[in-house]
């Protein structure tokens, strides 16, 4: 160890100065080892007590944790204030704040590491710019999490006392990790132009990747709180918890839900700092401030649509899971009474889509050689649109009395097929196909080939698009309709892949292609029209919407269950609420969230306007 | 001749309106004349919603073809010229929507629409014949004999068919259809197994709770339920509910859901 402290001292003279520093993290990720090591103690200890029935002395689970039996009276209530709609809009006015606050570092990072690496100070202004945005949403983050666990303490007590002794060990660890991620992200924010240039970029870099594992971590532990509510595990069958925190956090469904937060969070921070963009383009007042901005927003887009494209893919692995692990949950969650939801959930995906292709095809103006693709927008849009019917397609349809009639039964017999689950699969493969179509003529509006083989390369790209759609269509259609359930939902692995191989095989070669490439005119930024902003909000509102209602219809399916099948929910708010009530609750929030991000896109306005104050101080 | 073909364009806003018409008449031609299924209202509404949202955001893409499209619209607004015809357009287009407005709030006859959730969720657990069946893992008894005893499997499908012919197909039809002699006598009509949305997506062990429980015992928490189908524990033993299961699968060729592979 100390010869490479030397070493890198010889290699970097500045490193003395830092080794302090770096020691302060290796004591840090030291300490979080320890703390690990003595969780497992811990847990090792509460294994013991179990035989013993006793608790352990220091340990902070006891032996064995029934789930109480409540009664309405065991849940307080303050006048005037509705119980469920209070904890509901807190939880997920923190939950956006979060998704947010933690996707805005993981793309900092890497626009950061794209800015040192291609040595471009646009990308350094522009990861800061984007993480100045996160610094007052991370405070309003960790108020609503206050306000959320003061809320679960007052107004739902005995679920509260539950979880805390199910999951106590990790709770404590939460509130340790908050604080090294508070730490990471001032030092990560505050340093950024302290720490510029050489090891000292490396160092501000590392402290990046720190802030997103511990941000990550963060993630995971409060989504093992959440699954396990969901797909209770760690239990013997009489629904008593044993004390090993670990099985319940590592319950059915904690997995698919990282995956899926952690994509979708991506997703959708990009989506917020576009909104960001969108509103200093259109507030902007000199033309290399709407070139700014627009730049900004095109590289938002870009991350939103990047995360957006596997993310139906790991929505569907999520609610292949949720079924696998309950029918019940499953049928609730997608042929009950949250299908309707679920029509409402389609709708709002594919506005995303449509609005992120809409904001690159009025983006095609920027450039003088877009012309060339111009014609092929109508066809780009005949396809996308056209998924996106079969995407929102209902398989029961509302229908009058005379259409029951005029149909001969409740299912439409040619429509009826397209509102099951392959269709839905093969449609959304084919909107993601598309729109990658739309950013590879957007990469190219701008560029002509001078390869030889330019007309090899386009008629390559045909065929593989050509080929793959028909596998798509193929996998969807016969495996869809005409396998067993378990084929039916394995089919959807290769329409995955097949999606996946175009993608990379198109930008590859397409890359290739145009290595060289002779640039049409110089990108005339900030030559976007005002509407195109307005995409950028859409997709910023639909994003926020779609968590809202999906976060809704993932609790909902617990139904009368505080923790499904183990801890019933005795309150007088125990019942499924009517859909339009849902959705105004959601609705609510979502205008809400919306009212409180702009006070925080207004507020990183504020720090930088000045007003004259001549005359008001004491002249010394 | 470019000169004679701009002559003949039609106008940006022309076309638009021209390419939604074209789209509502196909869906039209096709769908009711054609196939004689025609798309419930409801839904035509959400496809004619997305398909002027698709034609606008191609029709605006561009700069130019933005000021295409709005360009007569402008005129109409801002142009002192044509300020008679702006007070037509005015009055008629505010006149129209409070036509469409009074047709669809107008008080009619017909039921109203009803959100019915098909698929009902099954309880996790059921009492049936009492004794209690765990519905997260039952599974049919003889489906197993599909692989092991291929000939006493085809007996059990005779017996099922059977016991659809003498119950069921009284409502749901000799061949799987939902088109029984009693089918028109019932709201809603009763279920078409052929369909692909139907059995083929659900496990053998929630056509068991069904059959068994019928319309009394559907879950509480999306009533009001409307369901005339009988409770047929009271008619039918647990064997022939097993055995009708195997006749629906084998009927219609579907298979049900399952997690194991074959």
């Amino acid at each position: 160890m100390r010869g490479l402290l030397t070493r890198c001292v010889a290699l970097h003279p500045g490193f003395a100065r830092w080794r302090w520093a770096l020691s302060g993290l290796v004591a840090l990720a030291l300490a979080a080892l320890v703390l690990g090591a003595a969780g497992e103690v811990q847990a090792g200890a509460s294994d013991s007590a179990v035989e013993a029935t006793q608790p352990v002395a220091g340990s902070l689970a006891p032996a064995v944790i029934a789930p109480p039996e409540l009664t309405a009276a065991d849940y307080p209530s303050i006048t005037g204030v509705n119980s469920r709609v209070t904890v509901w809009l807190v939880a997920q006015l923190h939950l956006w704040f979060a998704a947010f606050v933690l996707a805005v570092p993981i793309f900092v990072f890497i626009i950061e590491a794209i800015g040192m690496r291609t040595r471009d100070k646009r990308y350094d202004d522009m990861a800061y710019e984007f993480i100045k945005i996160s610094i007052t949403a991370y405070s309003l983050t960790a108020i609503l999490g206050g306000l959320l666990l003061f809320s679960l303490i007052v107004l739902y007590p005995h679920l509260f006392s539950y979880l805390s002794r199910v999951f106590g060990e990790s709770m404590f660890y939460y509130a340790l990790l908050f604080f090294a991620e508070s730490a990471a992200l001032y030092l990560y924010y505050y340093g950024w132009q302290w720490l510029q240039g050489g090891f000292r970029k490396w160092l501000h870099l590392t402290l990046g990747l720190v802030l997103n594992a511990v941000g990550t971590t963060l993630m995971f532990l409060a989504n093992g709180w959440v699954t396990f509510m969901m797909s209770p595990a760690g239990l013997d069958p009489a629904g008593l918890f044993a004390g090993d925190t670990w099985a319940a956090m590592h319950n059915y469904l904690w997995n698919p839900i990282n995956l899926h937060r952690f994509i979708a969070n991506i997703a959708y921070g990009g989506s917020i700092v576009g909104a960001y963009a969108a509103f200093r383009f259109l507030s902007a007042t000199r033309p290399e401030e709407r070139a700014h901005y627009d730049w900004m927003g095109y590289n938002a887009n870009f991350i939103a649509i990047l995360a957006l494209l596997p993310l139906p893919f790991a929505g569907y692995y999520l609610a292949a899971e949720i079924y696998a692990y309950s029918q019940q949950m499953g049928i609730t969650l997608m042929g009950g009474i949250f299908a309707w939801l679920f029509i409402i959930q389609a709708v709002l995906i594919g506005t995303l889509f449509l609005s992120a292709n809409y904001y690159l095809w009025c983006g095609m103006g920027r450039s003088d050689g877009a012309v060339r693709y111009n014609r092929y927008i109508k066809y780009l849009a005949i396809a996308i649109i056209g998924s996106f019917l079969v995407w929102f397609t209902p398989h029961t349809l509302v229908l009058t009395n005379e259409e029951l009639k005029a149909l001969g039964g409740p299912y439409h017999k040619y429509l009826g097929p397209l509102g099951i689950m392959p269709a839905k699969n093969t449609a959304v493969n084919v909107m993601i196909l598309f729109t990658a179509l739309s950013f590879l003529f957007y990469r190219r509006s701008n560029r002509i080939a001078t390869v030889a083989w330019v007309k090899a390369g386009n008629a390559a790209q045909l065929a593989l698009y050509t080929a793959g759609i028909a596998n798509l269509l193929f996998l969807g259609i016969y495996h869809g309709y005409f396998t067993n359930t378990v084929y039916k939902v394995a089919a959807s692995i290769p329409q995955v892949m097949t999606t996946l191989i175009i993608i990379v095989v198109s930008i590859t070669l397409d890359s290739v292609m145009y290595r060289g490439a002779r640039e049409v005119a110089p990108l005339n930024w900030g030559r976007v029209p005002n509407r195109a902003q307005y995409a950028l909000f859409l997709l910023a509102v639909a994003f926020t919407w779609l968590m809202g209602l999906m976060g809704y219809i993932r609790s909902g399916i617990r139904q009368h269950w505080h923790v499904t099948d183990v801890f019933r929910d005795a309150s007088p708010d125990a019942y499924t609420p009517t859909l339009g009530y849902a959705a105004n609750v959601v609705s609510m929030g979502t205008v809400l969230f919306m009212a409180m991000v702009i006070f925080v896109f207004w507020l990183s306005q504020v720090s930088s306007r000045k007003t004259p104050n001549a005359g008001f101080w004491k002249a010394h | 001749m470019s000169k004679v073909t701009k002559g003949l364009e039609i106008p940006r806003l022309l076309q638009a309106a021209l390419v939604i018409g074209g789209i509502y008449l196909a869906f039209w031609a096709v769908f009711d004349l054609l196939l004689g299924q025609p798309i419930p209202r409801s839904l035509m509404g959400m496809y004619m919603f997305f398909v002027v949202a698709g034609v606008f955001m191609v029709f605006t893409a561009t700069e130019q073809s933005t000021r295409e499209l709005v360009g007569p619209i402008r005129a109409l607004v801002e142009d002192p010229s044509r300020r008679a015809l702006r007070n037509v357009v005015f009055a008629v287009v505010p006149g129209l929507a409070a036509v469409g407005v009074f047709l669809q709030m107008q008080p009619s006859d017909e039921a109203p629409l009803e959100l019915r959730s098909i698929h009902p969720a099954p309880p996790s657990s059921v009492k049936i014949f009492g004794k209690r069946y765990d519905l997260m893992s039952l599974e049919n008894p003889y489906r197993h004999l599909e692989k092991d005893d291929p000939e006493q499997f085809r007996e059990l499908v005779g017996t099922g068919g059977e016991v659809y012919i003498r119950n069921c197909q009284y409502c749901h039809g000799d061949k799987l259809d939902g088109k029984g002699p009693y089918a028109q006598g019932l709201n809603p009509v009763p279920l078409n197994f052929q369909d692909i949305g139907t059995i083929a997506q659900l496990q053998e062990s929630f056509l068991f709770w069904r059959i068994a429980t019928g319309g009394p015992g559907l879950p509480k928490e999306a009533t009001p339920w409307i369901s005339s189908m009988p409770v047929w524990e009271k008619f039918l033993s647990e064997d022939e509910i097993w055995q009708v299961i195997l006749y629906l699968y084998d009927y219609t060729g579907h298979r049900p859901r399952s997690w194991g592979h074959e």
